[in-house]
């Protein structure tokens, strides 16, 4: 797993390349409340077009950065999600809650 | 007929390697990349569940796998000497989770339900849980 957290404009984008699942989540979670911490963004956007995988570890993390940045009303958005990825957050019910962008 | 066997601890990080050797195991079928993405996805589950559930965390307890190709068919049986599920019917509620505080989703047992065909849990207290998912690989 690879992530790239970026800020400009006032969005922020984290990317993850590869898979997401229990062996990397707290890493990941811990690199993006780091970062959410520190950054002013009016919007957050996840770029999953590098991820090639992910299971319901990833739904977890998702729904808890939700509820962090729904304090600061700051929405999410997910940008790219590839075949299996995109069922899984669709199956979840994720993109009622954050909107999909390509 | 085809069959393999695998005993592992419930270790993270283990369910990346569980995941990428029952699908792996499973390409003697042919299937397509989409119902490879599935075995993984549920495996992923089944084992994560072990993992987190389960054992809790400890990771010196062991988890066995088995996988019975036989047709176009896939038996897959991922089993643990844990805990034990209090209520199987609760459990596979979607978003039940009995560990909201570390985020987790509850979604485990209904993307496994999602993605295999058949799919039987058979648990008891303190003794552990097994896990047995049937999937048909169509024909090209």
């Amino acid at each position: 797993m690879r992530l790239q957290i970026t800020n400009s404009s006032d969005c922020a984008v984290a990317k993850l390349d590869g898979e997401l699942d229990e062996g990397c989540v707290r890493e990941v979670r811990e690199k993006i409340d780091g970062f959410i911490a520190v950054n002013d963004f009016s919007r957050f956007v996840f770029d999953f077009s590098g991820l090639s995988f992910m299971d319901s570890t990833g739904i977890g993390m998702l729904l808890g950065r939700y509820k962090q940045l729904k304090q600061r009303n700051v929405p999410i958005y997910i940008s790219n999600a590839r075949g299996h990825v995109d069922f899984i957050l669709s199956t979840a019910g994720i993109y009622t809650i954050m909107k999909k962008i390509s | 007929m085809n069959e393999f066997k695998l005993k592992l601890l419930s270790k993270i990080g283990n369910e990346s390697f569980a995941r990428s050797c029952i699908s792996a195991f499973c390409l003697e079928l042919n299937p397509t990349l989409e119902e490879i993405n599935d075995i993984k996805t549920a495996v992923s589950e089944a084992v994560t569940n072990c993992i987190v559930h389960a054992y809790s965390g400890e990771e010196d307890k062991y988890i066995d796998i088995s996988v019975r190709l036989e047709g176009q068919k896939a038996e897959i049986i991922i089993e643990d000497k844990g805990c034990g599920i209090d209520d199987v019917d609760k459990a596979i509620q979607p978003f039940f989770t009995t560990k909201p505080d570390q985020e987790r989703s509850g979604m485990g047992f209904t993307l496994i339900k999602t993605f295999m065909d058949k799919v039987d849990i058979i648990s008891q207290k303190d003794e552990g849980t097994r896990v047995i998912m049937q999937k048909e690989f169509k024909k090209e």
